[in-house]
Parts: structure tokens; C-alpha cells; sequence
């Protein structure tokens, strides 16, 4: 039997709102899990089926500034090391598109949202990638500030969402290092490869510290957010936490933080930074980053020509399965 | 960033439990990179002739995984980026374990090969340097180059040379797959749409000129098939339009014939291209070439 | 009732992967994809959840082809097991210590 959508929606009037609440929010005061057909409140729903999109979103966008890169990478090795992490991010947001799809809403209408401009996705993404050392740039912040993020959300309250990052935080644990390495081999190279490896570091530090979000006093939804078991951590608690990890690996590799501000605070326990520009982040957010038309385009560009091939092989099945109805 | 814990400097002592959570990072044993690389230990140097039979099979994967490259982030669906992106991976591997052997007749990396040869130095048949195209242009050189790979690399397996026979051990399986991906796509393409049916004719049309010339002979293939060292290319033929011919029945498809079955001269194995080679070669080399004697 | 996600009004329905990891294991539940029939399935199955040799086996089952139990009638469904105690080997105190048992 296949359930219609309205089903899952209405699974809560059967239940009684009144019980079903009550078994969800005993679920999530013992930090259990939530799962598919579970009652659950509308908003919980609604919040999840907008970040586990965006996040899908994210993974798919996310390819087209390091494919950018795929068919110039300097050597055979990086260059199937920049395949295979383009490609993993392919199957990130198949994997995200799935574990949205199991809240009642189809890839088809999310991927419709996306090249028609209605959703989001991580801004981080309308940057461009000038020069091979971005990619080093993002595998080392962009993957990395990603991951700071991912790996508290395998304890999402959310079921199928956790499964979802559990397999993509094991898969990139290689993204992270093979962008490190990338840095790390620019920064024992040449005086324009070091260079190189800086100016990269420079561009990308401020928007990878974006990632996590507004500080935690202007985060709106972070409290339900929190509350619901699906965000385990403030934005700015994870910020901290990102940039004290970039600290002794910016050493390493012998690279400067573009924030002369920085330092290690004694008394806060925390790390003093300068303010960040919110401007600019509020600006790409808006659209005007370097790249938002141009991503979209390109995403829409692909839907667009792949249609007659998905066309064709649906059609094809529909033959056979007829054929096969006639046989029998 | 699973291992150390970070902790500020000076260090006070991370706590026993970290709330954050950890992403374990799965220890294995990893599978050798180089197929052929480290087979019959020192004395794996090509001979001259070994090493040009090496380039040429090298430069055919490499040239078409970098064709195939391209597809990544555009393909008709995401399953597909997936699909294509694996071929690619497949044929990258190929092509630095041929190019690494091809080089070491002359003291070349791998690299040096890819990235330092100009166009009249390359040795891949014209089939594999024509372009993308629509997704159907791409299944359709995607067929022949599967098929016709299979069936040598099926025969390489049994050259007298150990390195060679290891690369075509490997290699011979991952085809069988792109040979299958392949298959699947012709047959989905012909008898889905009107559309997609008429693509894949055109796109059939255009790209078998282009098959004629995998099928060439000449003096130094001659010599290392007769030493048991080389497959002879003509002796493919046969297999391959077996396969192919089954395929295109169950299509119901056709090869073009008479006045507009097109042969294209070929000449790749001399160094002679087609126009689209000179481009594909200026954007993969573009970055390695502006810093000379760099690593990467 | 069947398993959430398939809405059935996608050109490309909605597969569940089943990956056999190991040589005497059972095929566990890794996640979906889409597939126009089932031969592309088990192939989009092999290329997007086994590249990195997590399986020898796989099954592909349509979603819409899956039975579920009622979220409804979880009580009912499995509540008997509970009490049921002497079904657990745990159970059987007084022959602790003897060997073999």
C-alpha cells in the first residue's frame, strides 16, 4: 500500500494530540530518538524538513565550488582525491534528501525549491574558488567548521537524520584531512605556493567562523532548536570550539588566522576574537555573495538537461512493467 | 580533527566524556594504489617499446576520466554524479598505474606524463578525446570504450609482462561494471522516450566514427604481441562487435551503414588529434605549468 | 501500512538498501535512493553505498513494497513481551555455577 502524504500528517488526530505529545515529549526528556511515524509536533516536523533541506542543499551546492577544481588539479593523486570528495558530497545529499523525504516531502519538491530559489543552503557556498589552494582552504575550515557542526547532530533527536550523519561524519572524516594535507604541501612548497596557501586561509577563515551561525543572542530558533534535542550547541559554543582547534593546527601548517585580535583568554576560558562582520554575512545571505546566481543557475542548468534522461528511464521502466504484467 | 582533543594552551585536563561527541575514524588496511607498482620488485622498468604501449593505454583512461570528470555536479540525477564519479576514479587508477609504469623507462613520474607532454605527445585514440556531449553522446563512447577495454584488458591479463598482466587483472573487472553501466543506459536511452531515443541514435551515429581506429595495428604492437607482451588490437574486433551488435538488438538500434558510416582516420597512436584535444590538455595542465618543479 | 518517505508521486520511486557487510552476517537497512526500476536500483545502490567495500551482497526493496507495524498499535504490538521473563536465560538463577549450562 503506498501512503498517500496526507497520512503522515494526519497520523496525529488518529493518536490524539493530547497522547501523542505526551509520548514525545517523554522521548525527548529521555533523549530517545523520534522516528518516521512517530507522533510529533508540527513545528518539529516543520524545523527539521527546513534544516535537514538545507542541509541537503548544502552537500549539493557545496560540489560546484571544488568541481570547479576537478578537471585542473595539479597532479593524478589530487585529483582523485577531489573526485571522490566531490563525489562523496553527491551521496551527503542523497543521503539528506532521504532522511527529509521520510518527513513527507519528496526530493522531487526539494529539488524544486532549490533551482527555483526558494531555499537555502549554507552561504559559504556563494564564495569563489580562485585559486587550488581554496580547495586546501575548504577542506581544512569549510569541511571542518562543517563537521564541528555535523558531529553533535549524530545524537539528533531525529532518527533518520542522526543514521544520515553518522554515515557522512565517517565518510568525511577524510575531507578535513585531505584538505590539510593540500595546505600543508603549499605551505613547504614555494614562495608563491605559501602565498597561495595564505591568501586562501585570509578569504576563508571569517566565512568558515560564519557557519555556526549569529552569536547565541540573536538566534531565534536556537532555544526550540535546543529543546527538541535536534541542536545540542550554541553557535557561538561551537565557534569557540572550532577555533580552538584551528589554533595549534593553524601552527602546523604555518599558516597566520587573519584576526590580529586572537587570543587565548585566561579568565573567560575562552578565546577573545575580533567582531565579525555580520554585514557581509547578512549581505550573502540576501544573495549578493560572489556566486548565488551563478550556483543556482548551473544546479538549475543540470536538473534542466538531465530531464529527458530521467524522463526516458522512467518511461522505460513503465514499458517493462507492463510488458511483465502481460506475460503473467 | 577526531584525535588530539583540543584543549586550550596550557592545558587544563579535557574531561573524561567529550559532550561534543567524536567521529571514530575506521582503521583498515589499505589496498595498494599503484596497481603493478610494486610487481616483480626492482626490476619493473619498462622497456622503451613496453612504455610507449604503456602511454597509450594510459593516456586513453586518463583522457576519458577526465572527460568523465566533468559530469560530477551536472549529471542528469545525484545517483548519477555517484555512478559517473566512480567510473572516472576507475579509469584515474588505470591511468596512473599505466602512466607510473610507462615513466619508468625514462625516469618520469606519473605526473610528469600527465601534466608536462604537449599535444602531439599524446598517444590516446580519438574515441576517448571526443567530448561529452549530451548524456547520451557520453553512454554512447562510454559503451565502446567499455567494451572495447574489457575485451583488452580480458587479454592483457595474460601478457608475458607481469606489470602489465597485473594492471589488466584490476582493471578488467572495474569495466566489466562500466561495461554494464553502460548497457543499461543504451537500453533505457533507445526504448524510453521518442526524445531520448532519437538522442541516443545521434548520438550512436556520431561517435562510431571513431571506433575504427581502437581496432588498428601497427609495427610496435605487432612486435610486443608476437613477444606475448601486447594484445594485437585487430584481434579485438571480433569480440567487440559481438558484444556490441547484442546490445544494440535488444536496443533495437542500429549502426549507421552505407553513404553516411563515417571512418575516421584516427592517428592518435602518432600523436595526431582531433580538435578537441588541445583544450581538454590546456585546462588540466594549466595549473601544474605555472609553477614548474612544485609539489603538490 | 508502508515504510515513510515513498509519497508515490515521484517519476523515480523510493528503494530501501538492504548491504550483507560480511560473509555470514544478515543484510542490514544503510538508507534509500532513487531508481527508476530495479536493475538500476541494485546498481545505484552499489555505487552510492558500497564504495568504500562496505558490502558483498545487496537488496533493494521498493519502499512502497514495505509492510510496517501501526505506530498506533505500538502498545498492543509489544507490550506482551514484557513479564515474559523466563524466556531470558538470565532468568534461571539456581543453576549458576554449573558448568556447561
Amino acid at each position: 500500500m503506498t501512503t498517500a502524504p496526507a497520512d503522515l500528517s494526519v497520523a496525529g488526530d488518529q493518536h490524539g494530540d493530547e497522547a501523542g505529545q505526551a509520548l514525545f515529549d517523554e522521548l525527548i526528556a529521555r533523549d530517545s530518538r523520534i522516528e518516521p511515524r512517530d507522533w510529533m509536533p508540527e513545528g518539529y516536523r516543520k524545523t527539521l524538513i527546513r534544516q535537514i533541506s538545507q542541509h541537503a542543499h548544502s552537500e549539493i551546492i557545496g560540489m560546484q565550488p571544488e568541481s570547479n577544481w576537478i578537471t585542473r588539479a595539479p597532479s593524478l593523486k589530487r585529483k582523485a582525491i577531489l573526485m571522490a570528495k566531490v563525489q562523496d558530497e553527491a551521496g551527503h545529499g542523497l543521503y539528506l534528501y532521504s532522511a527529509a523525504q521520510t518527513l513527507g516531502i519528496t526530493r522531487e519538491e526539494m529539488m524544486d525549491q532549490l533551482i527555483t530559489g526558494r531555499a537555502r543552503y549554507s552561504s559559504i557556498f556563494n564564495y569563489l574558488t580562485p585559486t587550488w589552494a581554496d580547495m586546501g582552504a575548504i577542506g581544512w575550515l569549510v569541511d571542518g567548521a562543517a563537521i564541528c557542526n555535523q558531529v553533535p547532530l549524530c545524537r539528533c533527536s531525529y532518527g533518520p537524520y542522526g543514521r544520515a550523519m553518522v554515515r557522512i561524519c565517517k565518510e568525511e572524516s577524510f575531507h578535513q584531512r585531505q584538505g590539510f594535507e593540500i595546505l600543508l604541501e603549499l605551505m613547504q612548497g614555494t614562495e608563491e605556493q605559501r602565498e597561495m596557501a595564505q591568501d586562501a586561509v585570509n578569504r576563508w577563515y571569517w566565512p568558515s567562523l560564519m557557519m555556526f551561525g549569529p552569536p547565541d543572542d540573536e538566534s531565534p530558533n536556537s532555544a526550540q532548536s535546543m529543546a527538541w534535542n535536534i541542536k545540542r550547541f550554541s553557535n557561538d559554543e561551537l565557534r569557540q570550539r572550532f577555533v580552538g582547534m584551528l589554533v595549534p593546527q593553524s601552527e602546523v601548517l604555518g599558516v597566520t588566522l587573519p584576526d590580529p585580535a586572537l587570543r587565548w583568554n585566561e579568565e573567560t576560558g575562552q578565546y577573545d576574537m575580533s567582531e565579525i562582520d555580520w554585514d557581509e554575512f547578512n549581505e550573502v545571505l540576501a544573495g549578493r555573495g560572489p556566486a548565488n546566481a551563478e550556483r543556482i543557475r548551473r544546479r538549475r542548468e543540470a536538473h534542466d538537461d538531465g530531464a529527458w534522461v530521467r524522463e526516458a528511464a522512467a518511461a522505460y521502466a513503465a514499458k517493462q512493467a507492463a510488458r511483465q504484467a502481460e506475460v503473467a | 580533527m577526531n584525535d588530539p582533543k583540543p584543549g586550550p594552551p596550557g592545558g587544563r585536563a579535557a574531561p573524561p566524556e567529550d559532550a561534543h561527541g567524536d567521529v571514530s575514524v575506521d582503521r583498515l588496511a589499505l589496498a595498494e594504489e599503484l596497481t603493478g607498482a610494486g610487481v616483480s620488485g626492482a626490476g619493473a622498468t619498462a622497456s622503451p617499446e613496453v612504455a610507449e604501449y604503456a602511454l597509450r593505454l594510459g593516456d586513453d583512461a586518463l583522457i576519458l576520466a577526465q572527460q568523465l570528470g566533468m559530469w560530477i555536479a551536472r549529471a542528469p540525477e545525484l545517483e548519477e554524479d555517484v555512478a559517473l564519479g566512480n567510473i572516472a576514479l576507475d579509469l584515474i587508477g588505470h591511468a596512473r598505474s599505466l602512466l607510473h609504469y610507462a615513466g619508468t623507462a625514462s625516469g618520469r613520474s606519473e605526473d610528469d606524463l600527465a601534466y608536462w607532454r604537449d599535444e602531439p605527445e599524446w598517444r590516446n585514440a580519438w574515441l576517448f578525446e571526443q567530448p561529452n556531449g549530451d548524456f547520451a553522446h557520453t553512454i554512447a563512447r562510454q559503451l565502446a570504450a567499455s567494451v572495447y577495454l574489457f575485451e583488452l584488458y580480458g587479454a592483457l591479463m595474460e601478457s608475458t609482462d607481469p606489470t602489465l598482466a597485473a594492471i589488466a587483472a584490476k582493471a578488467v573487472k572495474e569495466v566489466d561494471y562500466h561495461r554494464d553501466h553502460a548497457t543499461q543506459w543504451v537500453l533505457r536511452l533507445a526504448g524510453g522516450t521518442e526524445e531520448s531515443r532519437r538522442r541516443m541514435a545521434v548520438a550512436l551515429n556520431d561517435t562510431w566514427p571513431y571506433v575504427d581506429e581502437l581496432f588498428h595495428d601497427d609495427e610496435l604492437v605487432a612486435r610486443l604481441s608476437d613477444a606475448g607482451t601486447a594484445v594485437l588490437p585487430s584481434s579485438l574486433r571480433g569480440p567487440f562487435q559481438e558484444i556490441i551488435s547484442a546490445v544494440l538488438v535488444e536496443a533495437e538500434l542500429e549502426l549507421p551503414t552505407g553513404r553516411t558510416a563515417f571512418t575516421a582516420s584516427g592517428g592518435g597512436r602518432e600523436g595526431r588529434h582531433t580538435e578537441h584535444l588541445g583544450p581538454l590538455l590546456a585546462e588540466m595542465q594549466v595549473l601544474a605549468r605555472a609553477h614548474p618543479g612544485a609539489s603538490w | 501500512m508502508s515504510t515513510p518517505g515513498e509519497l508515490g508521486t515521484e517519476a523515480w520511486p523510493l528503494w530501501e538498501v538492504f548491504v550483507r557487510a560480511n560473509r555470514g552476517l544478515s543484510h542490514v537497512h544503510v538508507g534509500s535512493l532513487h531508481a527508476p526500476d530495479a536493475d538500476m536500483a541494485v546498481r545505484n545502490a552499489r555505487d552510492v553505498y558500497t564504495r568504500r567495500n562496505e558490502g558483498v551482497s545487496i537488496w533493494v526493496v521498493p519502499a512502497d513494497a514495505i509492510t510496517t507495524s501501526d505506530p498506533d498499535a505500538k502498545g498492543a504490538f509489544f507490550e506482551s513481551p514484557a513479564g515474559k521473563n523466563y524466556r531470558h536465560a538470565v532468568y534461571y538463577t539456581k543453576s549458576e555455577g554449573v558448568k556447561h549450562l
